[in-house]
């Protein structure tokens, strides 16, 4: 290395400083220019995902455009406040959890102009990660329509089986509410359940190996619906 | 002067097999074993990891007589975590549900021993394109490696290759059933050690 140049320090921190700002102005253009296809990509997971739980469309097949129509079509969504009123100015898909927690996205299956099923995002942290899900009740608020885990970093085939439909199909018919109109959730028992289980009505069989995970969806799911609870409310009083 | 006579070529096939990096250096086995459970993911970050090696290495080579020498490291891994980034954020434009299954592992390509190492041990010696070239050929040895672990652990452990049922259902009916253990991490160093077990017996003993 006959040619190697004299190592100052000038010329030491100016190489760094060289290095540093072709990388970052690397890296700035690259997020730029991609950013709105990943944006896209977001947007069309969740969108997903919520079609999925409203049971509006039932395979991974299905195109994207589709996917924006489908949505666009048959989900109302708008924002509630933690007291059940709506919030006007803000959009459903826009609002990030962490920072308002009480701001609620809700999203409605419509057949025509009637709400046949009500889909809300939840999430919480579970044994080694935070899971994001959707879940899905059926119009009297009460019953389960489905849920989902999109999102999660638990142990795969331990912990990772939530977001395998054996699971997930266990939350179907679900109720949340008890005879006297409270909410008591629903709740993933350790192992399967039993023959003489009590509240069956309200309990969803365990991954056996996986109590923690359950126990933090157990936790997260009931703290969600207790949110929601103060609007749906409102929405039962209409109906009734 | 030939760009592939057989010194160049041997930069290319050494670290196949006599010099491959996971079997015989035992480097990057965390991701190794991570992103293997399906043969896709494992495609996507073999072309991951020999995209980053193959161009860190060639950008190092580009550089390695202007880089002062204490900061070479340093250098070494700003390169290196471009580039990285770079893959990340194409593959969530254009891969999104794969980059989604490989999660953090397309980041931590960064700390991919394979990655520094060669930079360390190959690109600041030679120049630009026998870099490229040792690039290229540690990351097909790892991907040969990935992909290999990969397709037994997705037909043993799912019965599936690509995500398309290969098994039959009769099989599944007269009472086969999927390797629960493969879809596990000691399925993927069971699979890897008898791996290293045959290249071994291929190349000879390794000095230890």
């Amino acid at each position: 290395m006959a040619n190697k140049p004299r190592i100052t320090k000038a010329y030491t921190l100016g190489f760094a400083a060289a290095v540093t700002i072709v990388c970052s102005v690397l890296l700035a253009s690259a997020s730029t220019l991609l950013k709105e296809r990943q944006d896209r990509n977001i947007q069309l997971d969740i969108k997903y995902n919520i079609l999925t739980v409203l049971d509006l469309t039932q395979t991974k097949d299905i195109e994207p455009e589709k996917v924006f129509t489908l949505f666009d079509d048959h989900v109302l969504s708008f924002v509630v406040d933690s007291d059940g009123n709506r919030v006007n100015n803000r959009k459903a898909e826009d609002i990030d959890p962490k920072a308002e927690p009480n701001l609620l996205p809700v999203f409605v299956r419509m057949d025509g102009d009637e709400a046949v099923a009500y889909c809300l995002p939840t999430q919480g942290k579970a044994l080694w990660s935070t899971v994001k899900g959707y879940i899905a009740l059926e119009k009297d608020l009460n019953t389960v329509k489905g849920i989902t885990f999109y999102s999660h970093g638990e142990t795969p085939g331990l912990g990772g089986e939530i977001e395998k439909e054996w699971f997930t199909d266990g939350f179907k018919g679900k109720t949340i509410l008890n005879d006297t109109g409270e909410i008591v959730s629903v709740t993933i028992v350790k192992g399967k359940m039993r023959e003489n289980e009590k509240d069956p009505q309200h309990k969803v069989d365990g991954i056996s190996g996986a109590t923690l995970t359950g126990n933090g969806l157990n936790a997260f799911i009931k703290t969600t619906l207790g949110k929601y609870e103060p609007y749906f409310k409102t929405v039962r009083g209409e109906s009734s | 002067m030939n760009l592939l006579d057989k010194k160049h070529r041997g930069f290319l096939k050494d670290p196949l097999m006599d010099n491959n990096p996971i079997a015989t250096q035992v480097l990057g086995i965390c991701s190794a074993l991570a992103v293997t459970v399906q043969l896709q993911t494992a495609i996507v970050m073999s072309l991951a990891v020999t995209s980053v090696v193959a161009f860190s290495n060639v950008l190092i080579s580009l550089v390695r007589n202007k880089v002062p020498s204490n900061i070479r490291i340093i250098v070494e891994l700003a390169i290196i975590a471009t580039l990285v980034i770079l893959v990340d954020q194409v593959l969530k434009a254009f891969l999104y549900d794969i980059s989604k299954q490989l999660s953090v592992f397309v980041g931590l390509i960064i700390t991919n021993c394979i990655v520094l190492g060669r930079a360390e041990a190959f690109a600041l010696q030679n120049k630009p394109w026998p870099s490229f070239l040792d690039g290229v050929g540690n990351g097909l040895g790892y991907s040969m490696i990935l992909i290999t672990v990969a397709f037994g652990r997705e037909l043993l452990g799912s019965g599936s290759l690509f995500g398309f049922r290969v098994i039959p259902e009769a099989a599944y009916a007269a009472g086969y059933q999927n390797m629960g253990l493969m879809v596990l991490a000691p399925g993927a160093f069971i699979l890897l050690g008898l791996i290293i077990w045959v290249q071994r017996t291929i190349i000879g003993t390794v000095s230890e």
